[in-house]
């Protein structure tokens, strides 16, 4: 894994301008930024946020990157958690033209690019789709073949981010298979499956060991355990699958 | 502030501070139970105190990292080898 050292400058703070906020669910918003400086980033890393008050006193929150490395510009998604210190600020304050402090790429573990191949089993649960979202644009962008499985838990779904763009992308493209679970709320007719991720879902959506996937599960802490866990009880391999988990982050 | 557990990868920006190489990537040596992480599998807590990362299988505590007053403390007693690659 020669590839894994990547050497870089200092992590350096640097400031971003907000091109663009736009709804993406009730309680998510996308965040489009230009950074100037900016060097790049890999599909899965995530960049640190941080909020300065007119006193001094400083929050920081880390947000998973949500757009390819080929787009122009860096999609965050931020969910706004109503106790947060960071998140209210960011869905609600932040607009066109506002400026942002934030550094990064970070992270080389939680990464795919195109060339490692696939097949890929992406397991996602709320917002935990940022990331993921990032490899399957990048998977689109690098006009990569590598057949890809999403499994996307949301609460309902209008809950489920970037749905409409899944599901344009799953039906243009034979080789990504996009599944919702909607844990709490069904829309009249919906014949999916409605219930948290299990053995028996896994089962069913993730290709099988054999096949050797590369498994990317992100979201909140119990569903991100539960899943690996799964995973590896099926047969998979403990160092193909890969994890990030969220919070409770505090917001 | 709640105790907050999160992936190795959530250090990647305070690591990456003080070292000069992404950190999430480079491997520690459990001293308690032997195991190799990538430092982005370990699992990390970030209290008001300082960040603690830990042993994924055995909760060894590898890495606590405490900040003010103007530098860094670093105590790595529970990281046997830090394990970088060569570019």
């Amino acid at each position: 894994m020669a590839e894994t050292r990547t050497p870089r400058r200092k992590l350096v703070w640097r400031i971003g301008e907000v091109i663009e906020t736009s709804p993406e669910t009730p309680r998510t918003k996308s965040l489009f930024l230009e950074v100037p400086g900016w060097e790049g980033h890999k599909a899965g890393q995530h960049v640190d946020v941080r909020l300065t008050a007119e006193d001094g006193y400083q929050a920081q929150r880390s947000y998973s990157i949500a757009s390819a490395p080929e787009d122009s510009r860096l999609a965050l998604v931020v969910e706004r958690l109503e106790d947060g210190e960071v998140s209210p600020y960011l869905t609600d304050e932040l607009h066109a033209g506002d400026r942002l402090e934030l550094r990064g790429p970070i992270g080389g573990w939680f990464t795919w690019e195109a060339r490692e191949g696939g097949p890929l089993l992406l397991v996602a649960g709320g917002s935990g789709i940022a990331p993921l979202m990032a490899m399957i644009r990048h998977r689109t962008a690098a006009r990569s073949e590598a057949p890809t499985s999403l499994l996307y838990s949301s609460r309902s779904r209008e809950d489920a981010i970037y749905a409409e763009e899944l599901d344009r992308l799953a039906a243009e493209d034979g080789a990504l298979e996009v599944t919702h679970t909607l844990t709490r709320y069904q829309p009249p007719g919906w014949t999916g499956y409605s219930r948290r991720i299990d053995r028996e879902m896994l089962e069913e959506i993730a290709p099988s060991p054999e096949q050797r996937p590369l498994a990317f599960v992100c979201g909140p802490t119990p569903l991100v355990e539960a899943v690996a866990t799964v995973l590896v009880e099926l047969g998979h391999e403990p160092a193909r699958v890969k994890t990030e988990r969220f919070g409770p982050t505090g917001g | 502030m709640d105790e907050n557990r999160l992936d190795g990868n959530a250090a990647g920006g305070l690591l990456g501070e003080i070292f000069p190489f992404e950190m999430t990537t480079a491997q520690v040596t459990c001293t308690s139970c032997g195991s190799l992480w990538r430092v982005g599998q370990t699992m990390v807590y970030g209290h008001d105190m300082g960040t603690i990362v830990r042993c994924a299988s055995c909760d060894n505590t590898l890495i606590r990292v405490g900040r003010g007053q103007g530098r860094y403390l670093l105590d790595m007693r529970g990281v046997r080898y830090l394990q970088v690659e060569e570019a």
